[in-house]
């Protein structure tokens, strides 16, 4: 049934290209999710995210642009430019980000050839949308304006209606699908959910919404995994698309990741632009002020981020958590001795692992498997059967 | 004098006063509370001209040299690491931070006692660790109320084709409105947290004194220009410090006005730094705090170290003149601006804050490799050596760019890998052998 999403997963620079041909427009690749897609949907361009290879043998030629201690994705998203496989990427953007992320951005647009370029300094302070919300406003209309420039045509307030709505079009059926992972059979695996999420960061979406549209319509509501028993997990932290990891937890271990927090999970679309009736790029800066924040921007004292993992346990009915966290990646690092210290008072049982380009599955199995016989242990020495 | 130390040296004349001067800074925070006063922590290029708004006995502690200086401490640094690696924090974090959170975490102030723990928290945030090392601070520390103000704003230049060099960018509007909308939000949580009124005309006077402070620093740096040099950058770790702990209190300027006079008086005398000069470099970011020795093994080979981007623009104010030069930045006082409102001070303290050089790095390398091609040339270098900082990831944001560009310039550049506050990841030796076969390359021999 999600077939189709991971078939766009793993041909992702086929899709564009063809999208490309089809159509004749403008393709840009992005760098963190902080960037409006609206605003590009709105201008008839294709936005794909810019996302690593887990190629280990690749990641060497990036090396004497990025700083030894900068993490595995921003070397790697950088080492797939440099390798020329985004070539056909008219523009690339950023919505400012963490600093290893930014690296990457700025080395991609000095080293590979481009027609645009943009970095949109998204406010890291999201805590004061009195004074975020009108910053980054005039932000998108610079944003705007260098589209309009490149592209030499208006984008219109009508135009930008369209890009809100195409954008959360997708936002809304994709948590529609994910309510079904709330159920005590999930009706899709972590994975599936993975190849829906990050396939939407990779093609148009207005077809993703309708292959999920077409899932509905092929009974995914109705859908028997035979996954009921299995123990209920949440994974959080950094970029994760690491696609045998998640395949060795579920498949091979036979848990079921029924929710994350990742921004290329959950993180990315749970919130929508709330247009009513104002001004459509007001709008749209308020939706990436107010979204879930990525660490390096959830300064609050108790987090933001960390209400929201609280909230996805309950709602979810997760047992256990995997703290994912990519190597040397600074906010995660910043928020993970926090993290764990919460969900320990909570009596959440959690694992801390680190990723890098790839993930030894081996040494993971083994840990994984460790923390999962955990909730079988807890069962053995239950009270009532003691 | 023998043929290979041609030029005269002597001390500092105000070195005294700067160690005085330090002490008492840090003095002045351990005591406040003896005097009824406020203390309050945050990174240095915090805007402390805001919370002076709050009385003239409001004083603070800025993390990055409070870092330093328990870098420098290697047995107190080893035991902060260490107990803040048992709760659980990556040691690949900002080593100041570390040694700044192991500090809190052992409850001992690297000048003795317990640490003395601040009424509130007052942060700029750029790179990815000041506001969340003050989020954490507070947290360890049981809650202590904290304020971050975003500095991430965008570029403050942009590139002129036409001049081929760097330009202020007019659309700057929305940019120092948004620092300012969150500096009033600060003021009225500071009034709000302290219960203190809040007096304008403290701001006013604190901001002049920032705009002083950071220029002067800008003029004492560009004295060293001078063949021979008349400070060498250990020595100016030194004094650039002042800026880096109340850069808008009065005595800072006061401090820079007399070095600056002082430097001026060494350059009319020639006076030497070292009294060996024959080659110049530059190095770049933090410098290794425990292992400050290189600087003199490269003395005894006859090189100085002028400074650095980092040392000049950490917290000198800067700007290029039409015809190319990097020169200190002219202050609003110079440019007959009067200042006579809470708005007005807000305003030209976002603008002043946006523009210092520094602060470009974090949205384009290619700005610094620019500026340090500059320094590199009106400072008559004739090598540069890089420190690849582990300790500071913010601000080894492009210095691998940086090396490229350098080189390409046809710039004679090594680096060393180390770490600016944890010594476990510096290796003398092997840091010493790297800078030997450097110097040699340039023709040097001891």
């Amino acid at each position: 049934m999600f077939d189709k999403f991971r078939e766009w997963y793993e041909n992702r620079h086929e899709y564009a290209k063809d999208w490309k041909e089809k159509t004749g427009g403008k393709v840009v690749g992005y760098i963190c999710t902080y960037i409006p897609e609206e605003i590009l949907y709105a201008a008839n361009v294709l936005p794909v995210r810019i996302l690593g290879g887990h190629e280990p043998e690749s990641i060497g030629l990036a090396e004497p642009y990025l700083f030894g201690m900068y993490c595995p994705f921003c070397r790697d998203c950088l080492a797939q430019g440099l390798q020329g496989k985004y070539a056909y990427l008219d523009g690339i953007v950023i919505g400012q980000s963490c600093i290893h992320i930014r690296q990457t951005f700025f080395s991609w647009r000095q080293r590979i050839p481009h027609e645009f370029d943009h970095y949109i300094p998204m406010p890291m302070n999201v805590v004061t949308p009195r004074a975020s919300i009108p910053f980054l406003r005039k932000e998108l209309e610079i944003f705007k304006s260098a589209l309009e420039r490149w592209l030499e045509k208006e984008i219109t307030d009508d135009d930008l209606r369209r890009g809100i709505e195409i954008v959360n079009k997708n936002r809304r059926l994709m948590k529609k699908v994910y309510n079904l992972r709330r159920e005590p059979n999930p009706k899709l695996t972590g994975l599936e959910a993975m190849y829906m999420v990050v396939s939407s960061q990779l093609t148009d979406k207005n077809e993703h919404s309708d292959a999920i549209e077409e899932m509905f319509n092929n009974g995914l509501a109705t859908r028997d995994l035979g996954r009921e028993s299995s123990i209920r997990l949440m994974t959080v932290g950094s970029e994760n698309d690491d696609v045998e990891f998640t395949k060795m937890v579920e498949e091979t271990l036979g848990a079921t990741i029924v929710i994350e927090d990742h921004c290329t999970g959950s993180r990315y679309f749970w919130e929508e632009v709330k247009l009513d009736e104002k001004d459509p790029l007001t709008a749209i800066a308020e939706r990436y002020v107010t979204r879930t924040p990525c660490p390096q921007r959830d300064w609050e004292p108790e987090r933001i981020r960390f209400r929201r993992i609280l909230d996805l346990i309950e709602e979810f009915g997760v047992q256990g958590v995997l703290l994912i966290q990519q190597k040397f990646c600074d906010p995660h690092e910043l928020d993970i001795p926090a993290l764990r210290d919460l969900l320990n008072e909570k009596g959440i049982k959690n694992y801390f692992l680190e990723f890098d380009v790839t993930v030894p599955v081996g040494q993971f199995r083994i840990r994984v498997e460790a923390f999962l016989e955990t909730f079988a242990s807890d069962e053995l020495f239950a009270e009532d059967i003691v | 004098m023998d043929s290979e130390n041609k030029y005269p040296t002597e001390g500092f004349k105000c070195w005294k006063k700067a160690k005085e001067l330090r002490l008492q800074y840090y003095k002045n925070y351990m005591q406040a509370k003896e005097k009824g006063g406020i203390r309050w922590a945050g990174n240095a290029p915090s805007i402390d001209a805001v919370p002076y708004g709050l009385g003239d006995d409001v004083y603070h502690l800025t993390g990055e040299p409070y870092g330093a200086t328990v870098a420098y401490n290697k047995e107190f640094a080893r035991r902060c690491h260490e107990v803040v690696e048992a709760k659980g924090y990556a040691r690949d974090l900002c080593a100041y931070m570390r040694n700044y959170w192991g500090s809190v975490l052992l409850n001992e102030f690297v000048f003795g006692g317990p640490f003395p723990k601040p009424d509130f928290m007052w942060v700029l945030h750029s790179c990815c660790s000041h506001a969340k090392w003050y989020q954490e601070a507070s947290r360890i520390e049981g809650g202590i109320p904290y304020f971050v103000i975003d500095w991430s704003a965008g570029m403050y230049y942009k590139w002129d084709e036409k001049r081929e060099d760097y330009v202020v960018d007019p659309n700057q509007e929305h940019r120092i409105q948004y620092l300012v909308d969150q500096m009033q939000e600060g003021i009225e949580w500071l009034e709000d947290i302290t219960g203190r009124e809040y007096d304008d005309e403290k701001l006013i006077q604190a901001a002049k004194n920032y705009f002083e402070s950071t220029s002067l620093w800008a003029e004492i740096c560009t004295l060293n220009q001078a063949i021979p040099a008349p400070m060498d950058e250990k020595t100016m770790y030194s004094f650039y410090v002042f800026a880096a702990l109340h850069k808008a209190h009065r005595e800072v300027v006061e401090f820079y006005k007399e070095l600056r006079d002082e430097m001026r008086d060494r350059v009319a005398r020639g006076i030497a730094a070292i009294p060996n000069e024959k080659a110049r470099i530059m190095t770049d970011i933090q410098p290794p705090w425990g292992f400050l020795e290189i600087y003199r093994y490269m003395e005894s080979y006859g090189v100085v170290s002028i400074g650095s981007f980092y040392t000049f623009t950490l917290m000198g104010h800067w700007e290029i003149a039409e015809d190319g030069t990097f020169r200190p930045r002219t202050t609003p006082m110079e440019k007959g601006i009067e200042i006579r409102t809470r708005e007005d001070a807000l305003r030209l303290l976002a603008d002043w804050a946006l523009g210092l050089p520094m602060a470009q790095i974090f949205y384009d390398h290619r700005f610094k490799s620019h500026i340090m091609k500059k320094i590199f040339t009106q400072w008559k270098c004739n090598g540069i050596i890089m420190h690849f900082n582990r300790g500071c990831e913010g601000l080894t944001l492009g210095v691998a760019e940086n090396k490229q560009a350098l080189v390409e310039a046809g710039i004679p550049v090594a680096y060393y890998e180390g770490n600016m506050g944890d010594e476990r990841e510096f290796e003398l030796a092997t840091v010493k052998e790297q800078i030997t076969a450097f110097i040699e390359s340039l023709g040097l021999i001891k």
